[in-house]
Protein backbone atom coordinates (compact mmCIF):
# COMPACT_ATOMS: atom_id res chain seq x y z
CA UNK A 1 0.00 0.00 0.00
CA UNK A 2 1.90 3.07 -1.19
CA UNK A 3 1.44 6.49 0.36
CA UNK A 4 1.64 9.60 -1.77
CA UNK A 5 3.37 12.48 -0.11
CA UNK A 6 0.93 15.15 -1.33
CA UNK A 7 -2.59 15.47 -0.06
CA UNK A 8 -5.38 14.22 -2.27
CA UNK A 9 -9.07 14.19 -1.50
CA UNK A 10 -9.39 10.42 -1.47
CA UNK A 11 -6.01 9.51 0.01
CA UNK A 12 -4.94 11.99 2.68
CA UNK A 13 -1.36 12.39 3.78
CA UNK A 14 -0.85 10.30 6.91
CA UNK A 15 1.02 11.80 9.83
CA UNK A 16 3.92 9.62 10.94
CA UNK A 17 5.66 10.77 14.09
CA UNK A 18 9.28 9.66 14.24
CA UNK A 19 10.31 7.99 17.50
CA UNK A 20 12.78 10.18 19.37
CA UNK A 21 16.24 8.84 20.24
CA UNK A 22 15.30 9.62 23.84
CA UNK A 23 12.04 7.63 23.78
CA UNK A 24 13.29 5.69 26.79
CA UNK A 25 13.39 8.82 28.93
CA UNK A 26 9.73 9.58 28.35
CA UNK A 27 8.27 7.01 30.74
CA UNK A 28 9.53 5.61 34.04
CA UNK A 29 8.77 2.08 32.88
CA UNK A 30 10.81 2.56 29.69
CA UNK A 31 13.76 3.90 31.69
CA UNK A 32 13.54 0.95 34.11
CA UNK A 33 13.58 -1.36 31.10
CA UNK A 34 16.63 0.25 29.50
CA UNK A 35 18.51 0.21 32.82
CA UNK A 36 17.69 -3.46 33.17
CA UNK A 37 19.06 -4.10 29.69
CA UNK A 38 22.10 -1.96 30.40
CA UNK A 39 23.00 -4.24 33.31
CA UNK A 40 24.34 -6.53 30.56
CA UNK A 41 27.43 -4.31 30.33
CA UNK A 42 28.17 -4.81 34.03
CA UNK A 43 27.58 -8.57 33.79
CA UNK A 44 30.20 -8.72 31.05
CA UNK A 45 32.60 -6.49 33.03
CA UNK A 46 32.48 -8.68 36.09
CA UNK A 47 33.04 -11.87 34.13
CA UNK A 48 36.22 -10.20 32.87
CA UNK A 49 37.09 -9.24 36.45
CA UNK A 50 36.59 -12.82 37.64
CA UNK A 51 38.88 -14.05 34.86
CA UNK A 52 41.47 -11.50 36.06
CA UNK A 53 41.15 -13.06 39.51
CA UNK A 54 41.72 -16.51 38.00
CA UNK A 55 44.79 -15.23 36.18
CA UNK A 56 46.17 -13.59 39.34
CA UNK A 57 45.63 -16.77 41.36
CA UNK A 58 47.44 -18.83 38.72
CA UNK A 59 50.40 -16.43 38.71
CA UNK A 60 50.94 -16.80 42.44
CA UNK A 61 50.30 -15.20 45.86
CA UNK A 62 52.06 -11.93 44.96
CA UNK A 63 49.86 -11.37 41.90
CA UNK A 64 46.80 -12.33 43.91
CA UNK A 65 47.64 -9.75 46.58
CA UNK A 66 48.26 -7.15 43.91
CA UNK A 67 44.85 -7.81 42.40
CA UNK A 68 43.16 -7.52 45.78
CA UNK A 69 44.92 -4.20 46.32
CA UNK A 70 43.94 -3.03 42.82
CA UNK A 71 40.33 -3.88 43.60
CA UNK A 72 40.49 -1.45 46.52
CA UNK A 73 41.60 1.52 44.40
CA UNK A 74 38.88 4.21 44.11
CA UNK A 75 38.00 3.81 40.42
CA UNK A 76 37.75 0.01 40.52
CA UNK A 77 35.83 0.19 43.78
CA UNK A 78 33.28 2.64 42.38
CA UNK A 79 32.89 0.60 39.19
CA UNK A 80 32.31 -2.56 41.22
CA UNK A 81 29.86 -0.82 43.55
CA UNK A 82 27.84 0.27 40.54
CA UNK A 83 28.24 -3.27 39.18
CA UNK A 84 26.76 -4.65 42.38
CA UNK A 85 23.70 -2.42 42.03
CA UNK A 86 23.19 -3.44 38.43
CA UNK A 87 23.66 -7.20 38.92
CA UNK A 88 21.25 -7.16 41.86
CA UNK A 89 18.80 -5.23 39.68
CA UNK A 90 19.27 -7.83 36.96
CA UNK A 91 18.67 -10.68 39.41
CA UNK A 92 15.57 -9.13 40.97
CA UNK A 93 13.96 -8.25 37.63
CA UNK A 94 14.84 -11.67 36.23
CA UNK A 95 13.28 -13.59 39.14
CA UNK A 96 10.21 -11.34 39.18
CA UNK A 97 9.61 -11.96 35.48
CA UNK A 98 10.12 -15.73 35.73
CA UNK A 99 6.46 -16.50 36.60
CA UNK A 100 5.32 -14.59 33.52
CA UNK A 101 7.72 -16.48 31.32
CA UNK A 102 6.84 -19.97 32.39
CA UNK A 103 3.77 -21.98 33.19
CA UNK A 104 4.45 -24.77 35.66
CA UNK A 105 1.72 -27.28 36.26
CA UNK A 106 1.43 -29.88 38.98
CA UNK A 107 -0.99 -32.36 37.47
CA UNK A 108 -3.72 -30.11 36.13
CA UNK A 109 -3.29 -27.18 38.50
CA UNK A 110 -1.14 -24.26 37.65
CA UNK A 111 1.48 -23.31 40.20
CA UNK A 112 0.74 -19.70 41.31
CA UNK A 113 3.18 -17.10 40.04
CA UNK A 114 4.49 -15.96 43.38
CA UNK A 115 5.60 -19.51 44.23
CA UNK A 116 7.68 -19.65 41.07
CA UNK A 117 9.29 -16.34 41.96
CA UNK A 118 9.78 -17.49 45.54
CA UNK A 119 11.56 -20.67 44.49
CA UNK A 120 13.87 -18.61 42.29
CA UNK A 121 14.69 -16.36 45.22
CA UNK A 122 15.22 -19.42 47.42
CA UNK A 123 17.69 -20.83 44.89
CA UNK A 124 19.43 -17.44 44.90
CA UNK A 125 19.81 -17.54 48.67
CA UNK A 126 21.12 -21.12 48.63
CA UNK A 127 23.67 -20.43 45.89
CA UNK A 128 24.83 -17.21 47.56
CA UNK A 129 25.17 -18.89 50.94
CA UNK A 130 27.13 -21.78 49.44
CA UNK A 131 29.53 -19.47 47.60
CA UNK A 132 29.95 -17.24 50.64
CA UNK A 133 30.75 -20.27 52.77
CA UNK A 134 33.36 -21.39 50.25
CA UNK A 135 34.95 -18.00 49.73
CA UNK A 136 35.00 -16.41 53.16
CA UNK A 137 37.91 -17.63 55.22
CA UNK B 1 17.76 -21.65 7.39
CA UNK B 2 20.93 -20.89 9.35
CA UNK B 3 19.69 -17.35 9.93
CA UNK B 4 16.44 -18.70 11.30
CA UNK B 5 18.10 -21.15 13.67
CA UNK B 6 20.74 -18.86 15.09
CA UNK B 7 18.28 -16.49 16.80
CA UNK B 8 16.57 -19.22 18.85
CA UNK B 9 19.95 -20.69 19.77
CA UNK B 10 21.23 -17.29 20.88
CA UNK B 11 18.07 -16.78 22.91
CA UNK B 12 18.52 -20.13 24.69
CA UNK B 13 22.10 -19.19 25.58
CA UNK B 14 20.95 -15.72 26.61
CA UNK B 15 18.35 -17.22 28.95
CA UNK B 16 20.76 -19.74 30.46
CA UNK B 17 23.35 -17.02 30.93
CA UNK B 18 20.74 -14.80 32.53
CA UNK B 19 19.80 -17.41 35.09
CA UNK B 20 23.44 -18.13 35.93
CA UNK B 21 24.33 -14.45 36.13
CA UNK B 22 21.32 -13.76 38.35
CA UNK B 23 22.13 -16.61 40.73
CA UNK B 24 25.92 -16.36 40.93
CA UNK B 25 27.00 -12.81 40.19
CA UNK B 26 25.47 -10.81 43.05
CA UNK B 27 27.32 -12.70 45.79
CA UNK B 28 30.54 -12.76 43.75
CA UNK B 29 30.37 -9.00 43.13
CA UNK B 30 29.52 -8.42 46.78
CA UNK B 31 32.54 -10.42 47.93
CA UNK B 32 35.22 -9.68 45.33
CA UNK B 33 34.06 -6.21 44.37
CA UNK B 34 32.98 -4.72 47.66
CA UNK B 35 33.45 -6.82 50.81
CA UNK B 36 37.10 -7.81 50.33
CA UNK B 37 38.32 -4.31 49.25
CA UNK B 38 36.45 -2.68 52.12
CA UNK B 39 37.81 -5.29 54.50
CA UNK B 40 34.38 -6.37 55.75
CA UNK B 41 35.44 -10.00 55.44
CA UNK B 42 38.80 -11.55 54.79
CA UNK B 43 39.39 -12.87 51.28
CA UNK B 44 40.38 -16.51 50.95
CA UNK B 45 44.08 -17.24 51.20
CA UNK B 46 45.86 -17.73 47.88
CA UNK B 47 46.37 -21.47 48.17
CA UNK B 48 42.78 -22.03 49.33
CA UNK B 49 41.40 -20.20 46.31
CA UNK B 50 43.81 -22.02 44.02
CA UNK B 51 42.73 -25.39 45.37
CA UNK B 52 39.05 -24.35 45.00
CA UNK B 53 39.32 -23.61 41.31
CA UNK B 54 41.94 -26.21 40.41
CA UNK B 55 39.52 -29.12 40.04
CA UNK B 56 38.85 -29.75 36.32
CA UNK B 57 35.09 -29.92 36.84
CA UNK B 58 35.13 -26.59 38.70
CA UNK B 59 37.12 -25.02 35.88
CA UNK B 60 34.69 -26.44 33.34
CA UNK B 61 31.81 -25.02 35.35
CA UNK B 62 33.48 -21.63 35.62
CA UNK B 63 34.10 -21.65 31.86
CA UNK B 64 30.46 -22.50 31.12
CA UNK B 65 29.34 -19.76 33.50
CA UNK B 66 31.63 -17.22 31.83
CA UNK B 67 30.65 -18.22 28.29
CA UNK B 68 26.91 -18.12 28.96
CA UNK B 69 27.04 -14.91 31.00
CA UNK B 70 29.07 -13.22 28.27
CA UNK B 71 26.62 -14.36 25.58
CA UNK B 72 23.80 -13.12 27.80
CA UNK B 73 25.46 -9.72 28.09
CA UNK B 74 26.30 -9.56 24.39
CA UNK B 75 22.77 -10.49 23.29
CA UNK B 76 21.16 -7.95 25.59
CA UNK B 77 23.63 -5.21 24.67
CA UNK B 78 22.99 -5.84 20.99
CA UNK B 79 19.25 -5.25 21.42
CA UNK B 80 19.84 -2.26 23.69
CA UNK B 81 21.94 -0.68 20.94
CA UNK B 82 19.28 -1.51 18.34
CA UNK B 83 16.42 -0.07 20.38
CA UNK B 84 18.04 2.41 22.73
CA UNK B 85 20.19 4.19 20.18
CA UNK B 86 18.20 3.17 17.10
CA UNK B 87 21.30 2.12 15.19
CA UNK B 88 19.82 -1.05 13.79
CA UNK B 89 21.20 -0.23 10.37
CA UNK B 90 24.65 -0.90 11.81
CA UNK B 91 23.54 -4.36 12.86
CA UNK B 92 26.40 -6.23 11.18
CA UNK B 93 28.96 -4.19 13.11
CA UNK B 94 26.99 -4.45 16.36
CA UNK B 95 26.58 -8.22 16.05
CA UNK B 96 30.26 -8.69 15.29
CA UNK B 97 31.35 -6.53 18.21
CA UNK B 98 28.94 -7.99 20.75
CA UNK B 99 29.10 -11.69 19.99
CA UNK B 100 32.66 -11.47 18.76
CA UNK B 101 33.68 -9.80 21.99
CA UNK B 102 31.88 -12.47 24.01
CA UNK B 103 33.52 -15.32 22.09
CA UNK B 104 36.97 -13.71 22.26
CA UNK B 105 36.68 -13.15 26.00
CA UNK B 106 35.49 -16.74 26.45
CA UNK B 107 38.48 -18.04 24.52
CA UNK B 108 40.77 -15.96 26.74
CA UNK B 109 38.92 -17.37 29.76
CA UNK B 110 39.34 -20.92 28.48
CA UNK B 111 43.07 -20.30 28.08
CA UNK B 112 43.35 -18.89 31.61
CA UNK B 113 41.35 -21.71 33.14
CA UNK B 114 43.33 -24.34 31.24
CA UNK B 115 46.51 -22.95 32.78
CA UNK B 116 45.30 -22.96 36.37
CA UNK B 117 46.71 -26.35 37.24
CA UNK B 118 50.10 -25.52 35.72
CA UNK B 119 51.10 -21.91 36.43
CA UNK C 1 -15.17 18.67 42.49
CA UNK C 2 -15.26 20.79 39.35
CA UNK C 3 -18.24 20.29 37.09
CA UNK C 4 -16.33 21.06 33.90
CA UNK C 5 -13.03 19.90 32.52
CA UNK C 6 -10.88 20.85 29.54
CA UNK C 7 -10.07 18.26 26.89
CA UNK C 8 -6.87 19.16 25.05
CA UNK C 9 -7.36 17.26 21.83
CA UNK C 10 -4.79 16.66 19.10
CA UNK C 11 -6.12 17.75 15.73
CA UNK C 12 -4.64 16.78 12.41
CA UNK C 13 -6.39 17.93 9.26
CA UNK C 14 -4.14 17.00 6.35
CA UNK C 15 -5.94 19.38 4.01
CA UNK C 16 -4.84 22.41 6.01
CA UNK C 17 -1.81 21.36 8.08
CA UNK C 18 1.20 19.07 7.95
CA UNK C 19 1.63 18.56 11.70
CA UNK C 20 -0.68 17.98 14.65
CA UNK C 21 -2.08 20.92 16.60
CA UNK C 22 -3.88 21.15 19.94
CA UNK C 23 -7.42 22.31 20.38
CA UNK C 24 -9.04 22.84 23.79
CA UNK C 25 -12.67 22.02 24.49
CA UNK C 26 -14.45 22.55 27.79
CA UNK C 27 -16.89 19.75 28.55
CA UNK C 28 -19.07 18.86 31.54
CA UNK C 29 -17.57 16.47 34.03
CA UNK C 30 -20.31 14.43 35.73
CA UNK C 31 -18.88 11.72 37.91
CA UNK C 32 -19.90 8.88 35.62
CA UNK C 33 -18.59 10.34 32.37
CA UNK C 34 -15.70 8.79 30.52
CA UNK C 35 -13.36 10.46 28.02
CA UNK C 36 -15.52 9.11 25.20
CA UNK C 37 -18.57 10.89 26.64
CA UNK C 38 -16.53 14.09 26.61
CA UNK C 39 -15.53 13.55 22.96
CA UNK C 40 -19.12 12.79 21.98
CA UNK C 41 -20.21 16.00 23.72
CA UNK C 42 -17.63 17.91 21.68
CA UNK C 43 -18.76 16.29 18.45
CA UNK C 44 -22.47 16.82 19.17
CA UNK C 45 -22.42 20.33 20.56
CA UNK C 46 -19.11 22.12 20.06
CA UNK C 47 -17.18 20.96 17.02
CA UNK C 48 -18.67 18.47 14.61
CA UNK C 49 -15.45 18.24 12.62
CA UNK C 50 -13.63 16.22 15.30
CA UNK C 51 -12.95 12.71 13.96
CA UNK C 52 -12.47 9.60 16.12
CA UNK C 53 -13.51 5.95 16.26
CA UNK C 54 -15.84 4.41 18.83
CA UNK C 55 -18.59 1.84 18.96
CA UNK C 56 -19.75 -0.25 21.90
CA UNK C 57 -18.69 2.21 24.63
CA UNK C 58 -18.36 -0.71 27.03
CA UNK C 59 -14.83 -2.05 26.51
CA UNK C 60 -15.45 -4.97 24.17
CA UNK C 61 -15.17 -3.70 20.60
CA UNK C 62 -11.66 -2.29 20.86
CA UNK C 63 -12.40 0.76 18.67
CA UNK C 64 -11.87 3.70 21.03
CA UNK C 65 -8.19 3.30 21.96
CA UNK C 66 -6.38 6.64 22.25
CA UNK C 67 -3.48 8.19 24.13
CA UNK C 68 -4.78 9.90 27.28
CA UNK C 69 -2.18 11.99 29.14
CA UNK C 70 0.54 9.98 27.42
CA UNK C 71 -0.92 6.59 28.28
CA UNK C 72 -2.69 4.23 25.85
CA UNK C 73 -6.23 3.75 27.14
CA UNK C 74 -9.72 2.78 26.05
CA UNK C 75 -11.55 6.10 26.18
CA UNK C 76 -14.79 4.33 27.07
CA UNK C 77 -13.14 2.90 30.17
CA UNK C 78 -11.31 5.99 31.40
CA UNK C 79 -13.19 8.31 33.73
CA UNK C 80 -12.94 12.07 33.32
CA UNK C 81 -13.12 12.60 37.08
CA UNK C 82 -9.77 10.79 37.48
CA UNK C 83 -8.12 13.62 35.56
CA UNK C 84 -9.77 16.54 37.35
CA UNK C 85 -9.03 19.44 37.37
CA UNK C 86 -7.51 18.75 33.93
CA UNK C 87 -6.71 19.59 31.21
CA UNK C 88 -6.73 16.06 29.80
CA UNK C 89 -4.55 15.49 26.75
CA UNK C 90 -6.25 13.25 24.20
CA UNK C 91 -4.10 12.15 21.27
CA UNK C 92 -4.32 9.37 18.70
CA UNK C 93 -2.82 5.97 19.53
CA UNK C 94 0.98 6.08 19.29
CA UNK C 95 3.08 4.12 16.82
CA UNK C 96 0.44 4.22 14.09
CA UNK C 97 0.18 6.69 11.19
CA UNK C 98 -2.54 9.26 11.82
CA UNK C 99 -5.15 9.60 9.10
CA UNK C 100 -7.04 12.47 10.72
CA UNK C 101 -7.44 13.89 14.24
CA UNK C 102 -7.71 10.84 16.51
CA UNK C 103 -8.12 8.25 13.74
CA UNK C 104 -5.11 6.00 13.06
CA UNK C 105 -4.28 3.68 10.19
CA UNK C 106 -4.76 0.09 11.34
CA UNK C 107 -4.05 -1.81 8.11
CA UNK C 108 -0.65 -3.01 9.31
CA UNK C 109 -2.18 -4.45 12.47
CA UNK C 110 -4.97 -6.19 10.56
CA UNK C 111 -2.52 -7.79 8.15
CA UNK C 112 -0.36 -9.03 10.99
CA UNK C 113 -3.31 -10.70 12.70
CA UNK C 114 -4.06 -12.61 9.50
CA UNK C 115 -0.40 -13.59 9.08
CA UNK C 116 -0.43 -15.86 12.13
CA UNK C 117 -3.24 -18.00 10.69
CA UNK C 118 -5.74 -17.36 13.48
CA UNK C 119 -8.01 -20.35 12.88
CA UNK C 120 -8.06 -24.00 13.86
CA UNK C 121 -5.69 -25.87 11.58
CA UNK C 122 -6.12 -29.61 11.39
CA UNK C 123 -4.59 -32.17 9.04
CA UNK C 124 -7.93 -33.96 8.83
CA UNK C 125 -11.27 -32.54 9.91
CA UNK C 126 -13.50 -34.85 11.88
CA UNK C 127 -16.69 -35.67 9.93
CA UNK C 128 -19.84 -34.17 11.38
CA UNK C 129 -21.23 -37.61 12.14
CA UNK C 130 -18.46 -38.16 14.69
CA UNK C 131 -19.70 -35.27 16.77
CA UNK C 132 -18.01 -32.25 18.33
CA UNK C 133 -14.41 -31.83 19.45
CA UNK C 134 -14.36 -32.22 23.22
CA UNK C 135 -12.29 -30.12 25.53
CA UNK C 136 -12.00 -30.25 29.32
CA UNK C 137 -12.24 -27.05 31.39
CA UNK C 138 -8.49 -27.39 32.12
CA UNK C 139 -7.72 -27.54 28.41
CA UNK C 140 -9.83 -24.43 27.93
CA UNK C 141 -7.93 -22.64 30.69
CA UNK C 142 -4.65 -23.23 28.85
CA UNK C 143 -5.56 -20.76 26.12
CA UNK C 144 -8.62 -18.89 27.39
CA UNK C 145 -6.69 -15.85 28.58
CA UNK C 146 -5.26 -15.31 25.09
CA UNK C 147 -8.71 -15.54 23.52
CA UNK C 148 -9.87 -12.46 25.44
CA UNK C 149 -8.08 -10.01 23.13
CA UNK C 150 -10.40 -7.33 21.73
CA UNK C 151 -7.89 -6.10 19.13
CA UNK C 152 -7.79 -2.63 20.65
CA UNK C 153 -4.08 -2.12 19.74
CA UNK C 154 -3.19 -0.50 23.06
CA UNK C 155 -0.34 -3.04 23.31
CA UNK C 156 1.07 -1.90 19.96
CA UNK C 157 0.87 1.70 21.10
CA UNK C 158 2.74 0.82 24.29
CA UNK C 159 5.37 -1.40 22.71
CA UNK C 160 8.61 0.56 22.12
CA UNK C 161 9.91 -2.19 19.81
CA UNK C 162 6.93 -1.77 17.48
CA UNK C 163 7.40 1.97 17.58
CA UNK C 164 11.01 1.60 16.52
CA UNK C 165 10.48 -1.15 13.95
CA UNK C 166 7.01 -1.34 12.39
CA UNK C 167 7.98 -4.66 10.84
CA UNK C 168 7.78 -6.26 14.30
CA UNK C 169 4.80 -8.56 14.31
CA UNK C 170 3.70 -7.31 17.72
CA UNK C 171 2.11 -8.51 20.98
CA UNK C 172 -1.50 -9.10 19.98
CA UNK C 173 -0.57 -11.15 16.90
CA UNK C 174 1.71 -13.43 18.91
CA UNK C 175 -0.84 -13.81 21.71
CA UNK C 176 -3.41 -14.68 19.06
CA UNK C 177 -1.06 -17.32 17.62
CA UNK C 178 -0.65 -18.77 21.09
CA UNK C 179 -4.43 -18.86 21.54
CA UNK C 180 -4.51 -21.35 18.68
CA UNK C 181 -1.23 -23.14 19.41
CA UNK C 182 -2.42 -23.98 22.91
CA UNK C 183 -5.89 -25.04 21.78
CA UNK C 184 -6.09 -28.83 21.90
CA UNK C 185 -8.25 -28.87 18.79
CA UNK C 186 -5.48 -27.21 16.76
CA UNK C 187 -2.64 -28.97 14.96
CA UNK C 188 -1.12 -25.92 13.32
CA UNK C 189 1.87 -25.02 15.53
CA UNK C 190 4.43 -25.75 12.84
CA UNK C 191 2.44 -23.80 10.26
CA UNK C 192 2.61 -20.72 12.50
CA UNK C 193 6.21 -21.31 13.56
CA UNK C 194 7.70 -20.07 10.31
CA UNK C 195 5.93 -16.71 10.53
CA UNK C 196 6.73 -16.25 14.20
CA UNK C 197 10.38 -17.34 13.92
CA UNK C 198 11.30 -14.55 11.56
CA UNK C 199 13.56 -11.94 13.01
CA UNK C 200 10.64 -9.55 13.19
CA UNK C 201 8.58 -12.24 14.83
CA UNK C 202 9.02 -13.21 18.44
CA UNK C 203 12.79 -12.66 18.44
CA UNK C 204 12.36 -8.92 18.13
CA UNK C 205 10.68 -8.85 21.51
CA UNK C 206 12.89 -7.95 24.46
CA UNK C 207 10.26 -8.47 27.15
CA UNK C 208 9.71 -4.82 27.99
CA UNK C 209 6.35 -5.84 29.42
CA UNK C 210 4.50 -2.63 28.59
CA UNK C 211 1.99 -4.50 26.45
CA UNK C 212 0.77 -6.54 29.41
CA UNK C 213 0.63 -3.46 31.61
CA UNK C 214 -1.74 -1.56 29.31
CA UNK C 215 -3.93 -4.47 28.18
CA UNK C 216 -7.52 -3.78 29.29
CA UNK C 217 -8.44 -7.46 29.14
CA UNK C 218 -5.49 -8.98 31.06
CA UNK C 219 -4.43 -11.03 28.07
CA UNK C 220 -0.76 -10.83 29.13
CA UNK C 221 0.75 -10.85 25.64
CA UNK C 222 4.26 -10.51 27.13
CA UNK C 223 3.76 -13.79 28.96
CA UNK C 224 2.46 -15.43 25.79
CA UNK C 225 5.54 -14.32 23.88
CA UNK C 226 8.07 -15.43 26.49
CA UNK C 227 6.45 -18.84 26.87
CA UNK C 228 6.36 -19.26 23.15
CA UNK C 229 10.05 -18.35 22.80
CA UNK C 230 11.23 -21.46 24.61
CA UNK C 231 8.86 -23.68 22.66
CA UNK C 232 9.86 -22.12 19.34
CA UNK C 233 13.58 -22.20 20.19
CA UNK C 234 13.53 -25.89 20.99
CA UNK C 235 11.44 -26.57 17.89
CA UNK C 236 13.80 -24.61 15.62
CA UNK C 237 16.93 -26.23 16.99
CA UNK C 238 15.35 -29.68 16.82
CA UNK C 239 14.28 -29.25 13.22
CA UNK C 240 17.76 -28.08 12.30
CA UNK C 241 19.37 -31.21 13.65
CA UNK C 242 16.62 -33.59 12.60
CA UNK C 243 14.96 -32.21 9.48
CA UNK C 244 11.69 -33.94 8.82
CA UNK C 245 11.35 -34.26 5.05
CA UNK C 246 9.24 -31.54 3.49
CA UNK C 247 8.41 -28.71 5.92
Amino acid sequence: MSVRSDYTLHHPRWLRVRVSTYWWLRRGSYLAFILREFSSVFVAWFVVYLLLVVRAVTQGPVSYDELLRWSATPIVLVVNLVTLLFVVYHAVTWFNLAPQAMVVKVGATRVPGFLIALSNYAAWVVVSAALAWLLVS
Amino acid sequence: MARQTIEPLLWIMFSAGGVLAALFLPILVLLFGVAYPFGWVAPPAHDRLLSLIAHPLTRLGVFAFCLLSLIHGAHRLRYTLYDGLQIKHLNEVINAMCYGGAIATSIWGAYLLWNVASP
Amino acid sequence: MADRITLRVARYRPEIESAATWQDYEVPCPKDWVILDGLNYVKDRIDGTLSYRWSCRMGICGSCGMTVNGEPRLTCATFLRDYAPGPVRVEPLRNFPVIRDLVVEIGDFMRKLAKVKPWIIRAVEKPLSEGEYRQTPDELQDYKQFSMCINCMLCYAACPIYGLDPKFIGPAAIALAQRYNLDTRDEGSSARLEVLSEHEGIWGCTFVGECTRVCPKNVDPAGAIQRYKLQAALESVKSFFMPRGAA
